[in-house]
């Protein structure tokens, strides 16, 4: 890392920063910024062990000659402030998202270090074999040291797009959480826990950056539905159908507060114009009196950040609410024209529900069956096959 | 006229070979075309699992983990540069034409301290 040029060294380090604090916080109270308490006691722990490992020649050599001797306080730890702190936690975020490393690295090497998962944890929570998740996190660290990754902050114009890998990391984190590809767990709770921990962390360290703040808005109101989404059989149950007032309204109201101090620095970007696509749905007693002509307005200016054929997907949704079935349907034809998402199950589900809406029954069902077919997880094929019972 | 002699091992095949034998062909090799006046430059690189690889398409650049993928790509020239970090090498590798073109594959230089 910048200050001691060795991941491991700085990890373990952290750790045994964790074994203080867990034996000194019950004793002394915790201090009023964990973190950073952790950082600068990691911090000290290192220069322990690198003292331990080599002692420096020239000390050695000053301490002969009788020379001056720096003292072990004041050569490293008389720089410590908060602002330093931060941009350490900063740089080891940007470390474990820099794109020379897969996401999958990126992912892992995120939650082991920066979250603090064990590895165990992290390879449950991506079903992989704990053997394989820990060759990938062995393999990550090789790169960094190998390829010379560097652990700091680049300047501010090279920032954004640095941010960019480490939304997207912690994005990709929350969507597993949220909408699991595991077959008997269709929210996993933990990782859009972890994932919004790790949103506030980085809102803390970069409080200027309204894509920051979007993204911890969007999160946190998507996430605050959760209550709703599943019925007490494990069933989902779709927005239009939940119970409302099971939502997290405190939840949504920080969500909506951070989404209102985002478009304020008049920067826009995909995660805050998703989270007010969410404040919209959040905020609104019911499906019918949900304001869809502004998602569908909002749909249309996010398809030109981000024009991928599920965002696409999402937006004929919120155009058959605006403006009716067909014109929903008239999005969908596009997209399968274009094919890409002909295997998707939400695709055949989405153009079910139109077909249905517009009174094609038939067509309705056909559609629903294939969707049936291509979910990933138990509880949307049963989803499914409930509503088609309803339609036949 | 300077040729670049890009070795490329099967990773099974050579680690088949005896492994310090090999090692002092390589010696003796290099220090053959050293006394005879042929080497410009010659290096060894980490292997491939530490290569990032550079695109710039419409402007806009992407570093992606791995070396190149697209098999029809090929190697066209090398340089050798002396930098701080990654970063920097990345920043380089976007400003060859090639990133364009193709893409720039960035190796770490094995250092024998």
């Amino acid at each position: 890392m910048r200050r001691f040029g060795d991941l491991d060294l700085a990890e373990d380090a952290l750790h045994e920063a964790l074994i203080e604090a867990l034996v000194r916080w019950p004793r002394e109270g915790e201090p009023d910024n964990p973190a950073a308490w952790l950082v600068s006691v990691g911090r000290s722990k290192a220069i322990d062990h690198l003292r331990r490992a080599h002692r420096r020649p020239d000390k050695e050599a000053a301490a002969l000659r009788g020379g001056h001797v720096p003292t072990d306080d004041v050569d490293e730890l008389a720089i410590l402030d908060d602002h330093l702190v931060a941009d350490d936690q900063l740089a080891l975020i940007l470390l474990c998202c820099h794109p020379a490393l897969n996401h999958d690295a990126q992912v892992a090497l995120t939650l082991r270090t920066v979250a603090g998962l064990t590895t165990d944890e992290i390879a449950r929570g991506f079903m992989i074999d704990v053997a394989a998740m820990y060759q990938r996190l062995v393999r990550a660290k090789h790169k960094i040291r190998l390829a010379g990754i560097p652990f700091g902050v680049p300047e501010r114009e090279r920032l954004s797009e640095r941010l960019d890998a480490v939304m997207q990391v912690i994005y990709l984190v929350f969507s597993e959480g949220y909408a699991s590809a595991r077959d008997d767990e269709f929210i996993r709770h933990e990782l859009c826990g972890e994932a919004i921990r790790l949103g506030r962390t980085l809102s803390v360290l970069v409080p200027d950056e309204p894509e920051v703040l979007g993204l911890l808005a969007l999160m946190l109101l998507h996430d605050a539905r959760a209550p709703g989404r599943l019925g007490p059989d494990g069933v989902i149950v779709t927005l239009e159908h939940q119970d409302r007032s099971s939502w997290r309204h405190g939840q949504i109201a920080e969500g909506v507060v951070l989404i209102d101090r985002a478009l304020v620095l008049r920067r826009r970007g995909r995660y805050q114009i998703e989270a007010a696509i969410a404040a919209l749905h959040s905020g609104a007693p019911s499906a019918e009196v949900t304001d869809w002509a502004q998602i569908d307005a909002l749909y249309k200016t996010l398809r030109r950040y981000v024009p991928t054929p599920v965002v696409a997907l999402n937006a004929a949704v919120a155009r058959g609410m605006a403006r009716g079935a067909d014109a929903g349907l008239e999005m969908i034809e596009e997209l399968v024209a274009a094919g890409e998402l002909n295997r998707f199950h939400l695709l055949h589900a989405t153009r079910g529900e139109l077909l249905a809406r517009a009174g094609r029954i038939t067509e309705a069902i056909a559609e629903i069956t294939t969707a049936a077919t291509l979910a990933p997880s138990e509880a949307e094929r049963r989803f499914l096959e409930r509503r088609l019972g309803q339609l036949v | 006229m300077k040729y670049m002699l890009l070795l490329a091992d099967d990773p099974e095949l050579a680690a088949s070979v005896d492994q310090a034998e090999m090692m002092q062909e390589y010696f003796a090799f290099s220090q053959r075309i050293a006394e005879s006046g042929e080497m410009v430059a010659g290096d060894a690189l980490h292997a491939n699992t530490t290569a990032s690889t550079v695109r710039t398409r419409n402007g806009s650049t992407t570093v992606t983990d791995g070396p190149f993928a697209e098999t029809k790509e090929q190697i066209g020239g090398v340089y050798v540069v002396d930098v701080p970090s990654l970063d920097r090498a990345l920043e380089l590798a976007a400003m060859i034409p090639a990133s364009r073109t193709g893409s720039v594959e960035v190796r770490p230089v094995m250092e024998f301290s």
